[in-house]
């Protein structure tokens, strides 16, 4: 029982399929706390729905989830969640702060508004991303880069402890990835978990020192070095993976 | 004061319709925003459609017209409709818009054979129950406009309590979802506050037509602001105003509907959002684009006179 103190994140046996379609099979999968890790594997490996059956936003057809030894539902404060930025309407009426205030949400719970400190907090996330300058700014008039540090600040302003984020490079430029990956490297220097859906497979070394390999199945999952081998690539990705290191 | 007074001497009938048409275009406004923003604007058509059976049924029960029953009855059978798409979307591999569809015309439908057989029964109360597929603001009663503020008041009053919440399952549901709020359940209490909105305006507008009394406010409304809570509120006034005008316009002229005049009114008021609002309007998005052109123009040309000096 000792070892299981020291797991972030439990997965066992999980099984998620949309009709009849298995989307993961059987999936093991232990995080240690204060880890950087980023699940990688080929478009429609699953990667996005692990994320959302971790944070219970799907049901899965058999399998667990612990977070600190303990199911989803009763560690929800302590875990930030950065959704796909392509999964909201940025024509939605509302301004930069406003969104990044949403991330307090959760703390405030039913029917109280965001007050002074909730402003406040919302304010240092958005230092931390470097927007402090477009609190007013309509979401709508973002660029794509932009959209990301925001999401990310709301997820801030949730001051989790283990953070899942899917896919938060997707369409950034290289400044924004540059600042996006010092600042997810700076909470894991600050003992946060960070568990990272990442399509880049040249930058895995560089930016992560852990590594979940996804294919529907868990094909790997553990330190960069050990796990990120050729091998584990070619299963993961099929005969392509010559391809894409060649590039 | 005397203005009123003048009024209430020529037409009383005029101020409790006008009255009951503001209160209506204020609810439907305000939560008609909601639906637009989560891009489910046909699901006020189909409730409103699915309510008809609702009120025939309730007829065929209880023999009575009182409004609070029938407004019952159609929520009820509305409501119903609205958890049927739901449902045939969530079962089934049938898509959002093929379901909707099905239920709309399968109620009104079912709602037709009522009224039909309610109205060959010789029921000598029936009279006018079928104001409610095309609407008929005449028939506006003060007992209706207090059902209208009561029922509406209650909806404004939970949306207002539930803001932050709403607003959050609008923008991100997963986020939403993902820290805590039982979002299925948001999303039951957001489409029976719709329900609330539609079935109060089925007397005065109609089954056909309510849909846009839901929707045409808020995209109006949406024309000239950013900010969630002004959406709402100018949505409200341009329901309220269109309701009022609508009602006007008609009695002022025999023969003319006043269900569809507040309909045209309040379309018209898209219209001329569309058109003349900043920002986002016609007219500003073309005036805007010209001057880019011409800036662009300038700035091509002062780079094909002297390369040298921009290119340091």
């Amino acid at each position: 029982m000792q070892a299981l103190d020291s797991k972030a994140i439990e997965v066992t046996d999980l099984t998620v399929a949309y009709q009849e379609t298995p989307v993961l099979w059987d999936i093991d999968l232990d995080v240690p706390p204060g880890v950087l890790l980023a699940i990688v594997g080929p478009n429609g490996a699953g990667k996005t729905t692990l994320i959302k059956a971790i944070l219970g936003l799907v049901r899965p057809a058999a399998g667990n989830v612990l977070i600190y030894n303990k199911p989803y539902v009763t560690q929800r404060r302590i875990v930030g969640y950065v959704p796909q930025r392509g999964s909201v309407d940025w024509d939605f009426p509302t301004n930069v702060l406003d969104v990044v205030m949403m991330g307090r949400y959760g703390a405030l719970g039913w029917i109280k508004r965001p007050g002074n400190r909730d402003r406040e907090l919302a304010m240092h996330a958005l230092e931390k991303v470097g927007m402090e300058n477009y609190t007013t700014r309509q979401i709508s008039q973002l660029s794509g880069g932009q959209q990301q540090r925001v999401f990310l600040a709301r997820a801030l302003v949730q001051d989790a402890t283990i953070y899942l984020m899917d896919e938060p490079f997707q369409g950034v430029d290289a400044t924004t990835e540059r600042a996006i990956i010092s600042l997810l490297q700076e909470l894991r220097e600050n003992g946060k978990t960070v568990v990272v859906v990442h399509h880049d497979l040249q930058t895995v070394t560089d930016y992560f020192d852990w590594v979940t390999l996804l294919n529907i199945r868990r094909i790997a999952s553990g330190p960069i070095e050990d796990t990120f081998t050729t091998e584990n690539l070619r299963e993961t990705y099929g005969g392509r993976v010559a391809f894409i290191k060649n590039r | 004061m005397d203005n009123f007074l003048f009024l209430t001497r020529i037409d009383y009938t005029l101020i409790v319709v006008s009255l009951g048409a503001a209160l209506l275009g204020t609810v439907s406004g305000a939560l008609g925003t909601y639906a637009v923003l989560r891009r489910q604007s046909l699901l006020g058509d189909a409730i409103s459609h699915a309510a008809l059976p609702g009120i025939a049924v309730a007829f065929l029960l209880t023999g009575s017209k009182t409004p609070l029953i029938l407004v019952f009855g159609a929520a009820l059978a509305g409501w119903l409709g609205a958890l049927a798409i739901i449902s045939i979307v969530r079962l089934t591999r049938i898509k959002y818009d093929s379901a909707l569809a099905l239920v709309l015309s399968t109620f009104f439908g079912i709602g037709l054979v009522l009224y039909s057989l309610i109205q060959r029964s010789g029921n000598a109360n029936q009279a006018g129950l079928d104001t409610f597929i095309f609407g008929q603001a005449a028939t506006i009663l003060k007992r209706d406009v207090i059902t209208i503020g009561i029922l509406g008041g209650i909806a404004l009053i939970t949306m207002l309590i539930l803001w932050k919440e709403l607003k959050l399952l609008i923008f991100d549901e997963g986020f939403a979802a993902s820290i805590g709020f039982p979002t299925r359940l948001l999303d039951i209490l957001l489409t029976s506050l719709l329900v609330i909105a539609i079935v109060l305006g089925l007397q005065a507008v109609g089954a056909v037509l309510m849909s846009a009394m839901l929707i045409a406010p808020a995209v109006a409304a949406r024309q000239w602001t950013n900010k969630l809570n002004l959406m709402v509120l100018l949505a409200a006034a341009f329901g309220a105003f269109a309701g009022v005008s609508g009602t006007i316009i008609s009695s002022s002229t025999t023969g003319l509907p006043t269900g569809p005049m507040i309909i045209l009114c309040a379309t018209l008021f898209v219209g001329l959002s569309i058109v003349f609002a900043p920002n986002r309007g016609l007219i500003w998005d073309t005036i805007r684009q010209r001057k880019n052109r011409r800036s662009l123009k300038i700035a091509a040309g002062r780079l094909l006179e002297e390369p040298q000096q921009e290119s340091e």
